[in-house]
This record gives structure tokens, C-alpha cells and sequence, in this order.
């Protein structure tokens, strides 16, 4: 499997996805072909590694989540991208595919406040149970009171 | 500005820090007042003040870099066990804590926990930039601003990290501020002394 490979596998199965690049394969996909994706991406170009997963807040354009996936017997990574629009805080979870995804996934909720549906176990993980809000969005204020610390 | 209000506001809180008996001070008093007597409590205090100063017992507590250098001034070369201090590893028996790092919102309830659980008389020194103040991280998000905000701190020793002799420096400053202790068990004024 080359990359070559993969852009056309990815082609043949996906209408609705962009590829662009090439070390890694950044993949932008529509929020419904998310799992979707991922399990094609594990089974059919053998990304089983699940390096890691974030999200960005592009302000008023909505969050966008991200993952990294690599095949590291042929060297193809693949960066998962979709942007789940204004407002919208919730996106499909990739638990069920990759078993990895569960604390990173644990840590984005608890940073940006993204809900992942089919989560089995979505808790705060780095911060305190008792904390407000979600302190990577842009629209966290860092000076929010918190006494008597801060 | 606020900030500065606020520290100095903080700083001036110390709640109940020093436990000591109000029977122990008024008979302590009472010699002090007799004709004479002062030079019972003051032999007394200069006796108790050199026993407390020199036995101080560090617990060892880290929390981030500053730990390093926290645990090279208890080595070999900068050696303060010569000062009397021995890195303990329990609370229950320690005199002073080193708060030596970046005191985040989650680790301040259990540093509390931590100082609450030496005995009395007990100090703590601030060690490093960012347990005076935040430092490089004041304005993050997870960091108290200075754990002068959760226990009342003694001596404050700047640098990032400061090195041993730095630290060694604010460790024979604080044994200074002990020698100063009232006849009643009481902490005395800051030390006017700078360096």
C-alpha cells in the first residue's frame, strides 16, 4: 500500500472527501463519514496505529477535530480532519475503532468541550471534576475567577 | 496593579499558622513582668529559638524543576545537613516545607493538606519564580498565582530555578527569622534583612 494507493482507494470509496498533501495524507471529511472513514482507513489501507487526536477552534467557523492514523508497515499516515460547524459540539467518537482513542478523546472533551457520541466513558481526565468550562476554547477567559487561586 | 493589591492583601493572612497555648503565654508573661524574670525568658527563648533553628526538617516535597535543585542543596556538595536540616519524607515530623515548583489548581488542595499536617511551629519557603508568582506561567489557566495564596510563606527566594547557594541563602535567612521567635511562641516581625 503507497500513498498513491491509498489516494486511490480513498477516491473510489468516498466522494465527499478532499485529500490533500502528502507526508501525511491530510484527509478533510464530512462529520457523518467520520467513523465511517476511520474503520475504512483501519481495515482496508491498515492505518491500526492511532498516533493521536486534538481539536482546533477556528472561533466563529466552528471546531474542527483532528486524528492521526499510520500504517507503519508501509509508511502512509493519514491526518483525519473534519470540521463539525458552528455551534456544534458533538462528533461521532472513534472508540469503537481504535481502542487508543479513548483518553485522547477523554482529554479533547475535557479541553474543548466536544461531546463524543459513543464514548464509553467520557469524564474530565486532566482537570478537577469541579471545573467550569473548557479552558482551550478561544472563548475561555484565563483570568475567570477561581478563588482563592486564581 | 490589582494583582499587586491582591498579593499584598494575601500575604497579610495568616491564618492561625502558629498554635500555641494562651495558659503557656500568660505564665510566660507573668515571669517576663516580674522584676527580673525577663532574664528567665529571654535565656529560655534563646535556648528554644537555637534548638528550633537548628533542627529545621525539610519535607521532601517536589513539585517541578525547582525540586532538582532542591535536591542537589540537600546533597553532597552544598550539604545542609550541616545546618541541621534533614529531608524528611513525613509531614508529621517536619518543620519547614519547600515549596519548590509550579503550583497548579488541581496540586494546591492537597499541598494544603500537606502543610496542614506538620506540626506547629512550622515555616515555608516559596522557592523559584513560579511559586512566588505564577512565573512564566501566571497567566495559564491551571497555575495559582503564587502559593502565597494557599499557605502564608516565610521566605520568598527568586530565580528560575535558583540555584543551591541561592536557596541555601533563603535556608539561612529563615534559620535568622526563627532566632527572632517571642518568649510566647509567636512569629516575629519579617526580617528587615535583605540579603
Amino acid at each position: 500500500m503507497t500513498k498513491d494507493e491509498a489516494k486511490t482507494r480513498i477516491a473510489e470509496r468516498f466522494t465527499g472527501v478532499q485529500v490533500d498533501g502528502d507526508t501525511p495524507l491530510v484527509v478533510t471529511i464530512p462529520v457523518d463519514q467520520w467513523l465511517a472513514f476511520a474503520q475504512f482507513a483501519k481495515t482496508t489501507l491498515g492505518c491500526r496505529f492511532f498516533s493521536f487526536s486534538s481539536a482546533v477552534d477556528w472561533k466563529e467557523q466552528g471546531l474542527e477535530v483532528i486524528a492521526r492514523v499510520e500504517n507503519v508497515d508501509d509508511g502512509v499516515a493519514l491526518m483525519m480532519k473534519t470540521r463539525l460547524g458552528p455551534g456544534v459540539s458533538s462528533c461521532p467518537s472513534l472508540v469503537p475503532v481504535f481502542r487508543g482513542a479513548n483518553w485522547m478523546e477523554r482529554e479533547c472533551y475535557d479541553m474543548f468541550g466536544i461531546r463524543f457520541e459513543g464514548h464509553p466513558d467520557l469524564r474530565r481526565i486532566l482537570l478537577g471534576d469541579d471545573w467550569v468550562g473548557h479552558p482551550l476554547l478561544k472563548s475561555y477567559a484565563v483570568d475567570t475567577p477561581h478563588p482563592p487561586y486564581r | 496593579m490589582k494583582d499587586l493589591q491582591e498579593w499584598e492583601q494575601l500575604h497579610q493572612r495568616r491564618p492561625e499558622g502558629d498554635k500555641h497555648s494562651p495558659l503557656f503565654e500568660s505564665v510566660t508573661e507573668g515571669i517576663h513582668s516580674f522584676p527580673g524574670g525577663f532574664v528567665v525568658t529571654t535565656v529560655a527563648d534563646a535556648f528554644l529559638n537555637w534548638a528550633r533553628k537548628s533542627s529545621v526538617w525539610p519535607v521532601t516535597f517536589g513539585l517541578a524543576c525547582c525540586a532538582i535543585e532542591m535536591m542537589a542543596t540537600f546533597a553532597s556538595r552544598f550539604d545542609v545537613e550541616r545546618l541541621g536540616m534533614v529531608p524528611w519524607a513525613s509531614p508529621r515530623h517536619s518543620d519547614l516545607m519547600v515549596v519548590s515548583g509550579t503550583v497548579t489548581i488541581k496540586m494546591a488542595p492537597m499541598l494544603e493538606r500537606i502543610y496542614d499536617q506538620m506540626p506547629d511551629p512550622k515555616w515555608a519557603v516559596s522557592m523559584g519564580s513560579c511559586a512566588n508568582s505564577g512565573g512564566p506561567f501566571r497567566h495559564g489557566y491551571h497555575v495559582v498565582k503564587g502559593v502565597d495564596r494557599v499557605i502564608p510563606v516565610d521566605v520568598y527566594v527568586p530565580g528560575c530555578p535558583p540555584p543551591p547557594e541561592s536557596l541555601l541563602n533563603g535556608l539561612l535567612l529563615l534559620q535568622d527569622q526563627i532566632s527572632h521567635f517571642k518568649r510566647t511562641g509567636k512569629r516575629a516581625a519579617p526580617n528587615p534583612k535583605v540579603d
